[in-house]
């Protein structure tokens, strides 16, 4: 018997997977679990019943309203006639093709890629797709999950397959350890402000080093959802048995013998030693600040006691001409600092930080404080079950007595189709994934940052650093799984 | 699916920005149709309308009366990032577009692109510039892309060779679709699954 060269997690799960592949042509590659929302598949289903065909495995498909929904009382009606005929739509779609749903109303509702991990249908050596960028959220657990367009999503409806050429792979290695006050979120934000976000275009980004093992499962999904920021269809983390605790017990995670077996599998998952990566990159956690941006682009991060740079010092014309662009859009002047800028809006919520650790880290700077004048601070819960996990822990009623809004599970405003939105000129520290222009609403003004960062702003007024919080040390620690 | 793919000539429009992502080529807010149709109206709505929905003064470059019939973007580098929406390119498409220019594209961009019969072709950053001086000097030069032989003419009778993923041409050029492809594809699915059993049953417990 000869031993087999050594293989990345990647390789592995990509070699499990694929069904065939003709010379020349891209793999067949199967896919475990496909989930789908209401933006991205009507045109799919379209597509099946011109073709008159069917959705090939419902079993291996979950659907959830999230996007376009009303963030706002559940018995309210919608105001949007569009995204109502929308969700309407996947409804009478997910009947007809006998898809399970978790739309308005069912305790499973939530964004897509909180209730994947929830229900535990998330798996380690999983394929997951879904027409949803943020997909690489379930890289966390080890699976290699990507987002896809709708034509593609009509592929695995109806065939449970994809066409998919073998990604190369890009180690993210993060030595050491977070000091208090930052998190998972400055991570990944200070990657993506060193590589650029087409940095990782072609790869696959696995997650590594002490600092990952060390952040709890939602930390990582946090981590693991932003990849696509940096260029990477996907991102993930070899599991391990923080994996295994959070997954054990979950409604669609293996029981009895099964559960054994499973783990035994997902033991032989991560990275042999020896094996190569494509790229690579080393971070170090301990030199990492809380991170904010100050532009149009996610890589348009700096640590929040640090400057806004100068177009002037862009040896690159093109560069030097989309900084020039981005300062104008934000209204920022080349040198300033970004602490101090002032703050309209906060929005702490989204598939990237709305998970009820999130939750409990605003939540403990929240506490027995005030929002400071004139801001307006936004907590909307990633599932239905983080909010009722919230209300019952007691959460919501700080977040109330704070003057947040305390709202409805979905989307809301990081991608701004439901009405929450920012106005034109108005600046926001957001928790969620993306600063693009117009994002969070036209002419909106978006810093990313981590909840942490997020609330110490909304009881400043503007933008904040965490550490200088009181008692930072044991805020910080307030975690969760 | 979209038409069998020809040799075309057009004109080009310069879109010199980096990093364009799909929110700016297609607002959030136009995400809510449940077809295809109208999405050029949506196509760089921010960039181009203001507010009242009056054309931006000076007009967005699409706007510009010369560039309605052009069929050809030069673009930055980094073309459609972020979100995965497909509406990108079927606004693109709506629109006229059928090749773009760039030195690279977002993954989920590009694949998206391929499946609607848009061309995102990749040069090289000097064939990059080079395009983008002649456009310069020569705002009505006119380019002929020829993707069976994997290549554009350049009005001084030049050439440059570009590379494309030898499966996706051969699909654009019948005009046929990836799942077409898949469905040929049966007794392979069949075996694969009688070897593999799901992992999960999204179903179990359904209600």
């Amino acid at each position: 018997m000869t031993a087999q060269a050594p293989r990345t997690i990647v390789d592995k799960i990509w070699t499990d997977h694929v069904v065939t592949q003709d010379a020349g042509a891209p793999a067949v590659l199967a896919v475990d679990l496909h989930l789908v929302h209401e933006v991205t598949s009507p045109q799919a289903f379209t597509g099946l019943r011109q073709r008159g065909i069917g959705v090939r495995r419902p079993s291996q498909t979950v659907a959830t309203a999230d996007h376009s929904i009303p963030t706002t009382d559940r018995s309210l009606p919608f105001i949007d006639a569009m995204a109502l005929a929308q969700v309407n739509q996947l409804e009478a779609n997910c009947a007809e093709f006998g898809i399970p749903l978790h739309g308005i109303g069912d305790p499973g509702q939530g964004i897509v890629h909180v209730i994947g991990p929830q229900l535990g249908l998330t798996q380690p050596g999983m394929t997951i797709v879904c027409g949803d960028s943020h997909t690489s959220t379930h890289g966390a657990f080890g699976a290699l999950a990507f987002g896809i367009g709708t034509s593609e999503v009509e592929m695995v409806l109806a065939t449970q397959t994809l066409l998919q050429r073998d990604p190369k792979s890009y180690e993210v290695r993060v030595d050491g350890r977070l000091t208090p006050g930052v998190s998972a979120k400055d991570i990944i934000l200070a990657l993506i402000a060193r590589i650029g976000i087409g940095g990782g275009t072609g790869h696959v980004f696995e997650y590594t080093g002490d600092a990952i093992r060390g952040l709890t499962m939602e930390q990582r999904m946090t981590v693991c959802n932003m990849s696509i920021e940096g260029g990477a269809r996907a991102g993930l983390i070899a599991p391990d048995d923080a994996t295994f605790e959070y997954l054990h017990g979950r409604t669609h995670a293996p029981t009895g013998p099964a559960w054994d077996t499973a783990v035994e599998r997902w033991r032989r998952l991560p990275t042999d030693d020896g094996a190569a990566y494509d790229k690579s990159i080393t971070i170090d956690a301990d030199a990492l600040e809380p991170m904010v941006t100050y532009g149009t682009n996610p890589g348009m991060g700096i640590p929040i006691t640090s400057r806004v740079p100068s177009p002037a010092d862009q040896a690159d014309p093109s560069q030097r001409r989309a900084l020039e662009r981005a300062l104008e859009y934000m209204d920022l002047t080349p040198g300033q600092e970004i602490l101090g800028q002032k703050v309209d809006v906060v929005f702490v919520g989204s598939c990237t930080n709305g998970r009820i650790s999130d939750l409990r880290l605003a939540a403990s700077v929240l506490k027995d404080r005030h929002v400071a004048d004139g801001v307006r601070l936004m907590v909307v819960p990633g599932s239905d079950e983080v909010k009722r996990e919230a209300e019952a822990e007691g959460l919501a009623e700080i977040f109330k007595a704070a003057g947040a809004e305390w709202r409805e599970s979905g989307c809301s405003m990081c991608i701004a189709m439901n009405g929450d939105q920012l106005r034109p000129g108005q600046y926001a520290v957001s928790t969620s994934n993306r600063n693009f222009e117009g994002r969070q609403g036209k002419g909106g003004r978006t810093f990313l940052a981590s909840p942490l960062t997020a609330a110490a702003s909304a009881i400043a007024g503007v933008v904040a650093d965490p550490r200088r919080l009181p008692g930072i040390e044991t805020l910080a620690s307030v975690g969760g799984r | 699916m979209a038409e069998p793919f020809t040799v075309f000539t057009s004109r080009v429009v310069p879109l010199p920005a980096e990093n364009v992502d799909t929110d700016q080529i297609v607002p959030a807010r136009y995400l809510k149709v449940t077809d295809k149709e109208g999405l050029a109206e949506a196509l760089f709505r921010d960039w181009r309308f203001e507010e009242d929905g009056s054309l931006k003064d000076p007009p967005f470059v699409l706007d510009r009366p010369e560039m309605a019939t052009r069929r050809i973007l030069l673009v930055g580098d980094n073309f459609g990032a972020g979100s995965s929406r497909e509406h990108a390119p079927w606004a693109l498409t709506a629109w006229g577009v059928r090749a773009i220019l760039s030195t690279s594209y977002a993954d989920i961009f590009r694949s998206n692109s391929l499946k609607n019969g848009v061309l995102p072709i990749v040069v090289d950053p000097a064939t990059h510039a080079r395009l983008f001086g002649l456009l310069d000097t020569e705002p009505d030069a006119e380019l002929t892309i020829d993707l069976a032989e994997q290549g554009i003419l350049l009005p001084d009778g030049s050439t440059i060779d570009f590379d494309i993923d030898p499966f996706a041409k051969a699909m654009i050029l019948a005009g046929t679709d990836e799942l077409g492809y898949l469905l040929t594809k049966e007794a392979d699915l069949s075996a694969w699954e009688a070897a593999h059993p799901p992992r999960i049953d999204t179903l179990a417990g359904a209600r």
